[in-house]
Protein backbone atom coordinates (compact mmCIF):
# COMPACT_ATOMS: atom_id res chain seq x y z
CA UNK A 1 0.00 0.00 0.00
CA UNK A 2 2.67 2.65 1.43
CA UNK A 3 5.24 1.77 -2.22
CA UNK A 4 1.55 2.07 -4.35
CA UNK A 5 1.17 5.63 -2.53
CA UNK A 6 4.67 6.43 -2.91
CA UNK A 7 4.81 5.45 -6.73
CA UNK A 8 1.32 7.48 -7.20
CA UNK A 9 2.96 11.12 -5.68
CA UNK A 10 5.72 10.41 -7.98
CA UNK A 11 3.35 9.84 -10.87
CA UNK A 12 1.46 13.23 -9.52
CA UNK A 13 4.66 14.88 -9.42
CA UNK A 14 6.09 14.01 -12.88
CA UNK A 15 2.22 14.89 -13.95
CA UNK A 16 2.57 18.23 -12.33
CA UNK A 17 5.85 19.08 -13.92
CA UNK A 18 4.72 18.33 -17.29
CA UNK A 19 1.69 20.75 -16.79
CA UNK A 20 4.17 23.28 -15.79
CA UNK A 21 6.15 23.07 -18.84
CA UNK A 22 6.59 26.65 -19.93
CA UNK A 23 4.63 28.20 -22.42
CA UNK A 24 6.06 31.11 -24.11
CA UNK A 25 3.35 32.49 -25.62
CA UNK A 26 0.57 32.60 -22.79
CA UNK A 27 3.57 33.32 -20.45
CA UNK A 28 4.43 36.34 -22.84
CA UNK A 29 0.32 37.72 -22.90
CA UNK A 30 0.35 37.38 -19.11
CA UNK A 31 3.53 39.19 -17.89
CA UNK A 32 4.41 40.60 -21.37
CA UNK A 33 1.38 41.98 -23.29
CA UNK A 34 -0.18 45.20 -21.62
CA UNK A 35 3.00 46.93 -21.73
CA UNK A 36 4.73 45.86 -24.79
CA UNK A 37 1.43 44.34 -27.11
CA UNK A 38 0.31 41.63 -28.05
CA UNK A 39 2.36 41.68 -31.57
CA UNK A 40 4.97 43.62 -29.59
CA UNK A 41 4.78 47.12 -31.28
CA UNK A 42 4.76 48.95 -27.84
CA UNK A 43 2.36 51.22 -25.71
CA UNK A 44 3.17 51.71 -22.60
CA UNK A 45 6.62 49.65 -22.92
CA UNK A 46 8.69 50.18 -26.10
CA UNK A 47 8.46 48.01 -29.22
CA UNK A 48 10.20 44.89 -28.90
CA UNK A 49 9.12 43.61 -31.97
CA UNK A 50 11.69 45.18 -34.60
CA UNK A 51 13.64 43.11 -36.39
CA UNK A 52 16.34 45.58 -36.22
CA UNK A 53 16.07 45.24 -32.23
CA UNK A 54 15.63 41.45 -31.89
CA UNK A 55 18.53 41.14 -35.24
CA UNK A 56 20.89 43.26 -32.47
CA UNK A 57 20.06 41.52 -28.84
CA UNK A 58 20.63 37.80 -27.65
CA UNK A 59 18.53 36.23 -25.87
CA UNK A 60 21.01 36.52 -22.77
CA UNK A 61 20.45 39.85 -22.96
CA UNK A 62 16.24 39.38 -23.30
CA UNK A 63 16.90 37.12 -20.68
CA UNK A 64 18.68 39.56 -17.88
CA UNK A 65 16.38 42.31 -18.91
CA UNK A 66 13.62 40.32 -17.92
CA UNK A 67 14.61 39.39 -14.45
CA UNK A 68 16.45 42.55 -13.71
CA UNK A 69 13.99 45.55 -15.49
CA UNK A 70 15.36 48.61 -15.75
CA UNK A 71 15.00 50.05 -12.09
CA UNK A 72 13.37 53.53 -11.99
CA UNK A 73 12.31 52.76 -16.02
CA UNK A 74 8.49 51.32 -15.88
CA UNK A 75 9.77 48.57 -17.15
CA UNK A 76 9.38 46.01 -13.76
CA UNK A 77 12.14 42.97 -12.73
CA UNK A 78 10.54 39.73 -12.81
CA UNK A 79 11.81 37.45 -10.19
CA UNK A 80 9.10 35.58 -9.86
CA UNK A 81 9.34 34.27 -13.19
CA UNK A 82 11.60 31.45 -12.90
CA UNK A 83 14.96 30.64 -15.75
CA UNK A 84 12.45 28.10 -17.90
CA UNK A 85 9.75 30.45 -18.00
CA UNK A 86 11.71 32.96 -19.22
CA UNK A 87 13.46 31.56 -22.01
CA UNK A 88 10.22 30.44 -22.68
CA UNK A 89 9.13 34.15 -23.30
CA UNK A 90 12.56 34.90 -24.96
CA UNK A 91 11.76 32.08 -27.28
CA UNK A 92 8.06 34.03 -28.00
CA UNK A 93 9.66 36.96 -28.09
CA UNK A 94 12.09 35.86 -30.57
CA UNK A 95 9.45 34.48 -32.49
CA UNK A 96 7.51 37.86 -32.97
CA UNK A 97 9.70 39.23 -35.91
CA UNK A 98 11.59 35.84 -36.89
CA UNK A 99 14.71 37.27 -36.23
CA UNK A 100 17.77 34.66 -35.45
CA UNK A 101 19.76 35.30 -32.38
CA UNK A 102 23.01 37.03 -33.64
CA UNK A 103 26.19 35.66 -32.43
CA UNK A 104 27.80 37.81 -29.81
CA UNK A 105 30.48 36.33 -27.88
CA UNK A 106 30.40 38.59 -23.94
CA UNK A 107 34.30 39.94 -24.15
CA UNK A 108 35.08 42.90 -22.91
CA UNK A 109 35.74 45.86 -25.14
CA UNK A 110 39.01 47.93 -23.63
CA UNK A 111 39.17 51.71 -24.73
CA UNK A 112 39.81 55.14 -23.48
CA UNK A 113 37.00 56.37 -21.29
CA UNK A 114 38.18 59.99 -21.25
CA UNK A 115 37.98 60.18 -25.35
CA UNK A 116 35.04 57.97 -24.99
CA UNK A 117 32.95 60.57 -23.01
CA UNK A 118 34.10 63.64 -25.22
CA UNK A 119 32.76 60.91 -28.00
CA UNK A 120 29.68 60.39 -26.24
CA UNK A 121 28.81 64.41 -25.42
CA UNK A 122 28.62 65.07 -29.32
CA UNK A 123 27.47 62.02 -31.08
CA UNK A 124 25.25 60.38 -28.29
CA UNK A 125 24.31 62.71 -25.33
CA UNK A 126 21.56 65.05 -27.25
CA UNK A 127 19.15 61.16 -27.55
CA UNK A 128 20.49 58.96 -23.90
CA UNK A 129 20.73 62.54 -21.60
CA UNK A 130 24.26 63.81 -20.45
CA UNK A 131 24.82 61.27 -17.84
CA UNK A 132 23.13 58.63 -20.16
CA UNK A 133 19.70 58.48 -18.19
CA UNK A 134 17.60 58.46 -21.43
CA UNK A 135 14.68 59.58 -23.52
CA UNK A 136 11.53 60.89 -21.25
CA UNK A 137 8.22 59.42 -21.29
CA UNK A 138 7.44 55.67 -21.34
CA UNK A 139 6.80 53.62 -24.65
CA UNK A 140 4.76 55.02 -27.58
CA UNK A 141 1.61 55.78 -25.76
CA UNK A 142 0.41 59.13 -24.46
CA UNK A 143 3.57 60.22 -23.38
CA UNK A 144 4.85 60.36 -27.07
CA UNK A 145 3.30 60.63 -30.81
CA UNK A 146 3.01 57.11 -32.21
CA UNK A 147 4.96 57.85 -34.88
CA UNK A 148 8.32 57.58 -32.85
CA UNK A 149 9.29 54.00 -32.85
CA UNK A 150 10.97 53.82 -29.73
CA UNK A 151 12.53 56.21 -26.29
CA UNK A 152 15.99 56.71 -26.19
CA UNK A 153 17.41 53.49 -23.50
CA UNK A 154 18.83 55.07 -20.54
CA UNK A 155 22.97 53.61 -20.94
CA UNK A 156 23.11 54.63 -17.05
CA UNK A 157 20.86 52.33 -15.94
CA UNK A 158 21.96 49.26 -13.58
CA UNK A 159 19.64 46.80 -16.07
CA UNK A 160 20.74 48.12 -19.22
CA UNK A 161 24.68 47.71 -17.45
CA UNK A 162 23.49 44.34 -16.49
CA UNK A 163 21.77 43.00 -19.29
CA UNK A 164 23.91 44.39 -22.43
CA UNK A 165 27.61 43.30 -23.46
CA UNK A 166 30.27 45.34 -25.11
CA UNK A 167 29.58 43.44 -28.01
CA UNK A 168 26.34 43.95 -27.97
CA UNK A 169 26.50 47.91 -27.89
CA UNK A 170 29.27 47.68 -30.31
CA UNK A 171 26.86 45.91 -32.47
CA UNK A 172 24.20 48.62 -31.99
CA UNK A 173 26.35 51.66 -32.65
CA UNK A 174 27.45 50.01 -35.78
CA UNK A 175 25.06 49.00 -37.38
CA UNK A 176 21.99 51.29 -35.41
CA UNK A 177 18.86 50.42 -34.98
CA UNK A 178 16.55 50.27 -38.13
CA UNK A 179 12.98 51.93 -37.88
CA UNK A 180 13.86 53.97 -35.06
CA UNK A 181 16.45 57.36 -34.48
CA UNK A 182 19.68 55.46 -33.75
CA UNK A 183 21.73 55.42 -37.16
CA UNK A 184 25.09 53.48 -37.94
CA UNK A 185 27.43 55.39 -36.42
CA UNK A 186 29.79 53.62 -38.38
CA UNK A 187 28.27 55.06 -41.54
CA UNK A 188 28.39 58.57 -39.77
CA UNK A 189 32.12 58.17 -39.90
CA UNK A 190 33.25 56.76 -36.47
CA UNK A 191 35.75 54.59 -36.68
CA UNK A 192 36.37 51.23 -34.67
CA UNK A 193 38.28 53.23 -32.15
CA UNK A 194 36.27 56.00 -31.70
CA UNK A 195 33.29 53.17 -31.07
CA UNK A 196 35.76 51.06 -28.24
CA UNK A 197 35.84 54.48 -26.80
CA UNK A 198 32.04 55.18 -26.20
CA UNK A 199 31.53 51.73 -24.63
CA UNK A 200 34.35 52.35 -22.39
CA UNK A 201 32.76 55.54 -21.49
CA UNK A 202 29.32 54.00 -20.94
CA UNK A 203 30.61 51.95 -18.81
CA UNK A 204 31.61 54.51 -16.08
CA UNK A 205 28.44 56.31 -16.11
CA UNK A 206 26.90 56.18 -12.85
CA UNK A 207 22.91 54.95 -12.22
CA UNK A 208 20.84 57.34 -11.11
CA UNK A 209 20.02 57.36 -7.11
CA UNK A 210 16.69 55.96 -6.47
CA UNK A 211 14.32 57.37 -3.95
CA UNK A 212 15.16 57.21 -1.15
CA UNK A 213 13.13 56.51 1.67
CA UNK A 214 10.03 54.22 3.38
CA UNK A 215 7.01 56.74 3.27
CA UNK A 216 3.87 56.72 5.19
CA UNK A 217 0.86 55.81 2.90
CA UNK A 218 -1.30 58.52 3.89
CA UNK A 219 -0.65 62.25 4.70
CA UNK A 220 -3.14 63.46 7.73
CA UNK A 221 -3.40 67.25 9.25
CA UNK A 222 -5.83 67.99 12.31
CA UNK A 223 -8.10 70.63 11.59
CA UNK A 224 -9.04 73.07 14.34
CA UNK A 225 -12.43 73.96 13.05
CA UNK A 226 -15.24 71.84 12.59
CA UNK A 227 -16.02 70.18 9.50
CA UNK A 228 -17.99 72.70 7.59
CA UNK A 229 -15.35 74.99 7.90
CA UNK A 230 -12.44 72.57 7.29
CA UNK A 231 -13.60 72.06 3.73
CA UNK A 232 -14.63 75.48 3.03
CA UNK A 233 -11.17 76.36 4.21
CA UNK A 234 -9.50 73.20 1.80
CA UNK A 235 -11.93 74.71 -0.83
CA UNK A 236 -10.11 78.01 -0.77
CA UNK A 237 -6.59 76.55 -0.27
CA UNK A 238 -7.46 74.82 -3.75
CA UNK A 239 -8.60 77.43 -5.46
CA UNK A 240 -5.32 79.40 -3.98
CA UNK A 241 -2.81 77.02 -5.46
CA UNK A 242 -4.43 77.14 -9.26
CA UNK A 243 -6.50 73.63 -8.71
CA UNK A 244 -10.13 73.87 -10.48
CA UNK A 245 -12.68 71.66 -7.80
CA UNK A 246 -14.09 69.58 -9.89
CA UNK A 247 -16.22 67.76 -7.32
CA UNK A 248 -17.67 67.54 -3.73
CA UNK A 249 -19.29 64.41 -2.56
CA UNK A 250 -19.55 62.09 0.34
CA UNK A 251 -17.14 59.02 0.17
CA UNK A 252 -19.78 56.65 0.03
CA UNK A 253 -21.80 58.70 -2.48
CA UNK A 254 -22.71 56.38 -5.12
CA UNK A 255 -22.32 53.46 -2.50
CA UNK A 256 -25.07 54.09 -0.40
CA UNK A 257 -28.47 55.03 -1.36
CA UNK A 258 -29.35 59.14 -1.47
CA UNK A 259 -29.17 59.78 2.52
CA UNK A 260 -27.83 56.69 3.91
CA UNK A 261 -23.95 58.11 2.87
CA UNK A 262 -22.11 59.75 6.15
CA UNK A 263 -21.82 63.12 5.78
CA UNK A 264 -19.03 63.21 8.11
CA UNK A 265 -16.75 61.63 5.32
CA UNK A 266 -16.44 64.49 2.61
CA UNK A 267 -14.30 64.00 -0.45
CA UNK A 268 -12.85 67.39 -2.45
CA UNK A 269 -11.51 66.57 -6.07
CA UNK A 270 -9.28 69.16 -7.59
CA UNK A 271 -7.57 69.11 -10.78
CA UNK A 272 -4.79 71.53 -12.90
CA UNK A 273 -5.43 70.42 -16.09
CA UNK A 274 -1.71 71.19 -16.87
CA UNK A 275 -0.25 69.45 -14.37
CA UNK A 276 -2.42 66.00 -15.37
CA UNK A 277 -1.29 67.36 -19.08
CA UNK A 278 2.01 66.82 -18.11
CA UNK A 279 1.99 64.04 -15.91
CA UNK A 280 0.13 61.85 -18.70
CA UNK A 281 3.08 62.84 -20.25
CA UNK A 282 5.14 61.10 -17.85
CA UNK A 283 3.43 57.92 -18.25
CA UNK A 284 -0.24 56.94 -19.19
CA UNK A 285 -0.88 54.90 -16.17
CA UNK A 286 -1.51 58.06 -13.57
CA UNK A 287 -4.74 57.79 -13.81
CA UNK A 288 -4.15 55.59 -10.60
CA UNK A 289 -3.25 59.07 -8.90
CA UNK A 290 -6.47 60.88 -10.75
CA UNK A 291 -8.34 62.89 -9.04
CA UNK A 292 -6.41 64.84 -7.33
CA UNK A 293 -8.45 64.61 -4.26
CA UNK A 294 -8.57 65.46 -0.39
CA UNK A 295 -11.03 63.77 2.42
CA UNK A 296 -12.21 65.78 5.34
CA UNK A 297 -13.40 63.39 8.31
CA UNK A 298 -15.15 64.41 11.25
CA UNK A 299 -15.20 61.19 14.18
CA UNK A 300 -14.42 60.89 17.80
CA UNK A 301 -10.91 61.89 17.37
CA UNK A 302 -12.38 65.39 15.62
CA UNK A 303 -11.83 66.46 12.32
CA UNK A 304 -8.92 65.59 10.03
CA UNK A 305 -7.63 66.48 6.60
CA UNK A 306 -6.39 63.26 4.73
CA UNK A 307 -4.76 62.46 1.66
CA UNK A 308 -2.80 59.86 -0.26
CA UNK A 309 0.60 60.15 -0.17
CA UNK A 310 1.82 60.32 -3.54
CA UNK A 311 5.60 59.36 -2.37
CA UNK A 312 4.49 56.22 -1.54
CA UNK A 313 2.29 55.07 -4.31
CA UNK A 314 4.84 56.28 -6.80
CA UNK A 315 7.39 53.41 -6.00
CA UNK A 316 4.64 51.10 -7.47
CA UNK A 317 5.38 52.84 -11.13
CA UNK A 318 9.20 52.23 -11.39
CA UNK A 319 9.39 55.59 -13.05
CA UNK A 320 11.88 58.08 -11.92
CA UNK A 321 10.24 60.46 -13.52
CA UNK A 322 6.89 60.12 -11.90
CA UNK A 323 8.57 60.40 -8.40
CA UNK A 324 9.97 64.08 -9.17
CA UNK A 325 6.34 64.40 -10.14
CA UNK A 326 4.93 62.79 -6.97
CA UNK A 327 7.48 64.72 -5.09
CA UNK A 328 5.92 68.11 -6.17
CA UNK A 329 2.49 66.84 -5.73
CA UNK A 330 3.90 65.35 -2.20
CA UNK A 331 4.43 68.75 -1.37
CA UNK A 332 0.97 70.87 -2.96
CA UNK A 333 -1.22 68.07 -0.32
CA UNK A 334 1.28 69.28 2.46
CA UNK A 335 0.83 72.95 1.53
CA UNK A 336 -2.85 71.88 1.22
CA UNK A 337 -3.33 70.18 4.55
CA UNK A 338 -1.42 72.98 6.52
CA UNK A 339 -3.43 76.05 4.65
CA UNK A 340 -6.55 74.70 5.69
CA UNK A 341 -6.31 73.74 8.68
CA UNK A 342 -4.35 76.63 9.92
CA UNK B 1 11.75 4.49 3.54
CA UNK B 2 8.74 6.12 5.78
CA UNK B 3 10.66 9.14 6.08
CA UNK B 4 10.79 8.91 2.05
CA UNK B 5 7.00 8.50 1.43
CA UNK B 6 6.34 11.18 4.19
CA UNK B 7 8.20 13.56 2.04
CA UNK B 8 7.11 12.62 -1.30
CA UNK B 9 3.48 13.87 -0.74
CA UNK B 10 5.27 17.30 0.63
CA UNK B 11 7.06 17.56 -2.27
CA UNK B 12 3.92 17.00 -3.88
CA UNK B 13 2.30 19.38 -2.12
CA UNK B 14 5.27 22.18 -2.39
CA UNK B 15 5.79 21.54 -6.11
CA UNK B 16 1.83 22.77 -6.85
CA UNK B 17 2.09 25.89 -4.33
CA UNK B 18 2.04 29.42 -5.94
CA UNK B 19 4.99 31.68 -5.15
CA UNK B 20 4.44 34.47 -3.21
CA UNK B 21 4.36 37.37 -4.96
CA UNK B 22 2.71 40.45 -5.29
CA UNK B 23 2.69 42.58 -8.76
CA UNK B 24 3.11 46.19 -8.33
CA UNK B 25 0.27 46.92 -10.42
CA UNK B 26 -2.58 44.54 -11.91
CA UNK B 27 -2.40 45.14 -16.34
CA UNK B 28 -4.20 43.85 -18.24
CA UNK B 29 -4.99 44.73 -22.12
CA UNK B 30 -7.96 44.01 -23.80
CA UNK B 31 -8.33 44.18 -27.64
CA UNK B 32 -11.56 44.94 -28.24
CA UNK B 33 -12.37 49.09 -28.21
CA UNK B 34 -12.45 51.41 -25.39
CA UNK B 35 -16.58 51.45 -25.43
CA UNK B 36 -17.05 47.97 -25.30
CA UNK B 37 -14.50 47.18 -22.51
CA UNK B 38 -15.93 49.42 -20.14
CA UNK B 39 -18.82 48.03 -20.59
CA UNK B 40 -17.47 44.68 -20.00
CA UNK B 41 -14.90 46.07 -16.99
CA UNK B 42 -18.17 47.02 -15.37
CA UNK B 43 -20.23 44.65 -15.82
CA UNK B 44 -17.22 42.06 -14.51
CA UNK B 45 -17.05 44.20 -11.53
CA UNK B 46 -21.15 44.41 -10.77
CA UNK B 47 -21.14 40.18 -11.46
CA UNK B 48 -18.23 39.78 -8.56
CA UNK B 49 -20.46 41.97 -6.28
CA UNK B 50 -19.37 45.40 -6.42
CA UNK B 51 -21.01 48.56 -7.23
CA UNK B 52 -19.99 51.28 -9.64
CA UNK B 53 -19.76 54.20 -8.13
CA UNK B 54 -18.74 56.68 -10.07
CA UNK B 55 -16.95 57.14 -13.40
CA UNK B 56 -14.18 59.74 -13.74
CA UNK B 57 -14.19 61.18 -17.69
CA UNK B 58 -10.09 62.31 -17.54
CA UNK B 59 -10.31 62.83 -21.36
CA UNK B 60 -13.14 65.00 -21.29
CA UNK B 61 -11.70 67.36 -18.74
CA UNK B 62 -9.16 67.35 -20.68
CA UNK B 63 -10.28 67.79 -23.76
CA UNK B 64 -12.74 70.49 -22.57
CA UNK B 65 -9.17 72.39 -21.08
CA UNK B 66 -8.14 72.20 -24.67
CA UNK B 67 -5.13 69.33 -24.33
CA UNK B 68 -5.51 66.74 -26.76
CA UNK B 69 -5.98 63.01 -25.23
CA UNK B 70 -7.69 59.70 -26.05
CA UNK B 71 -10.15 58.05 -23.96
CA UNK B 72 -9.56 57.80 -20.27
CA UNK B 73 -11.48 57.20 -17.60
CA UNK B 74 -11.31 56.46 -13.62
CA UNK B 75 -14.03 53.44 -12.58
CA UNK B 76 -14.63 53.76 -8.96
CA UNK B 77 -16.46 50.70 -7.32
CA UNK B 78 -16.72 48.65 -3.96
CA UNK B 79 -18.76 46.85 -1.74
CA UNK B 80 -21.39 49.32 0.26
CA UNK B 81 -20.72 47.59 3.61
CA UNK B 82 -17.34 46.60 3.35
CA UNK B 83 -16.25 50.39 2.52
CA UNK B 84 -18.48 51.38 5.36
CA UNK B 85 -16.74 48.43 7.80
CA UNK B 86 -13.53 49.78 6.62
CA UNK B 87 -13.83 53.66 7.10
CA UNK B 88 -15.44 53.24 10.56
CA UNK B 89 -13.08 50.75 11.76
CA UNK B 90 -9.56 51.51 10.24
CA UNK B 91 -10.03 55.54 9.32
CA UNK B 92 -6.50 54.92 7.76
CA UNK B 93 -7.52 54.01 4.33
CA UNK B 94 -10.20 56.19 3.56
CA UNK B 95 -8.08 58.28 1.03
CA UNK B 96 -7.73 54.82 -1.22
CA UNK B 97 -11.35 54.15 -0.87
CA UNK B 98 -13.29 53.73 -2.69
CA UNK B 99 -10.81 51.19 -4.96
CA UNK B 100 -10.53 52.33 -8.56
CA UNK B 101 -9.42 51.15 -12.22
CA UNK B 102 -7.74 53.41 -14.43
CA UNK B 103 -9.03 52.61 -18.58
CA UNK B 104 -7.73 54.18 -21.23
CA UNK B 105 -7.94 53.69 -25.17
CA UNK B 106 -4.26 52.65 -27.15
CA UNK B 107 -4.93 52.64 -30.61
CA UNK B 108 -7.52 50.09 -30.96
CA UNK B 109 -6.63 48.45 -27.93
CA UNK B 110 -7.35 48.85 -24.37
CA UNK B 111 -5.93 49.04 -21.32
CA UNK B 112 -6.72 48.74 -17.66
CA UNK B 113 -4.47 48.99 -14.49
CA UNK B 114 -5.00 49.10 -11.20
CA UNK B 115 -2.85 49.30 -7.90
CA UNK B 116 -2.13 45.78 -6.73
CA UNK B 117 -4.59 45.68 -3.60
CA UNK B 118 -1.85 42.80 -1.94
CA UNK B 119 0.11 46.52 -1.79
CA UNK B 120 -2.28 47.79 1.10
CA UNK B 121 -1.77 45.14 3.38
CA UNK B 122 1.89 46.48 3.25
CA UNK B 123 0.72 49.81 3.58
CA UNK B 124 -1.85 49.32 6.45
CA UNK B 125 0.00 46.32 8.86
CA UNK B 126 -3.37 45.13 10.11
CA UNK B 127 -4.26 41.42 10.00
CA UNK B 128 -8.15 42.43 10.25
CA UNK B 129 -7.18 44.28 6.46
CA UNK B 130 -4.97 41.68 5.43
CA UNK B 131 -8.02 39.54 4.46
CA UNK B 132 -9.89 42.16 2.47
CA UNK B 133 -6.98 43.17 0.42
CA UNK B 134 -5.70 39.77 -0.49
CA UNK B 135 -9.62 39.14 -1.34
CA UNK B 136 -9.33 42.45 -3.18
CA UNK B 137 -6.85 41.15 -5.26
CA UNK B 138 -8.33 38.19 -6.10
CA UNK B 139 -11.28 39.73 -7.26
CA UNK B 140 -9.43 42.64 -9.03
CA UNK B 141 -7.19 39.83 -11.31
CA UNK B 142 -10.66 37.96 -12.07
CA UNK B 143 -12.44 41.38 -13.12
CA UNK B 144 -9.66 42.19 -15.24
CA UNK B 145 -8.68 39.00 -17.16
CA UNK B 146 -12.53 38.39 -17.24
CA UNK B 147 -12.39 41.60 -19.76
CA UNK B 148 -9.12 40.18 -21.63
Amino acid sequence: MSYRLAILCVLLLAAAGAQAEPRGASLYEQHCSACHGDAGLGGVGVPIALPSFLGGVTDDYLSKTIRHGRPGRVMPAFHQLTDAEIDAIVAHIRNLADVAEPDLPNITIQGDPVRGEALYTSHCAQCHGASGEGGKGTGVTFSRPRDLPIIAPALNNSGFQQAASDTMIRHTLIHGRAGTPMISFREAGLSDQDIDDIIAHLRTLEPTPPLEGAEAPILVAESPYDLDSTVDNLRQAVISKNFRIIREQTLADGLQPEGQDSQKQVILYFCNFNFLNDALAIDPRVGLFLPCRITVVEDDDGVRLMAINPLRLSHLFNNRELDAACQEMHGIYRDLLEEASL
Amino acid sequence: MKRLLLLTPLLFLAALATPAFAEDLLMTRSSQAFPETMMSLQEGITKHGYTVSRVQRVDIGLTAMGYETDKYRVVFFGKPDEIRWLTDNHPETIPYLPPKIAIFAEANDTLMVAINPAHFAQFFDDPALKDVFLRWERDFRAILNAVD
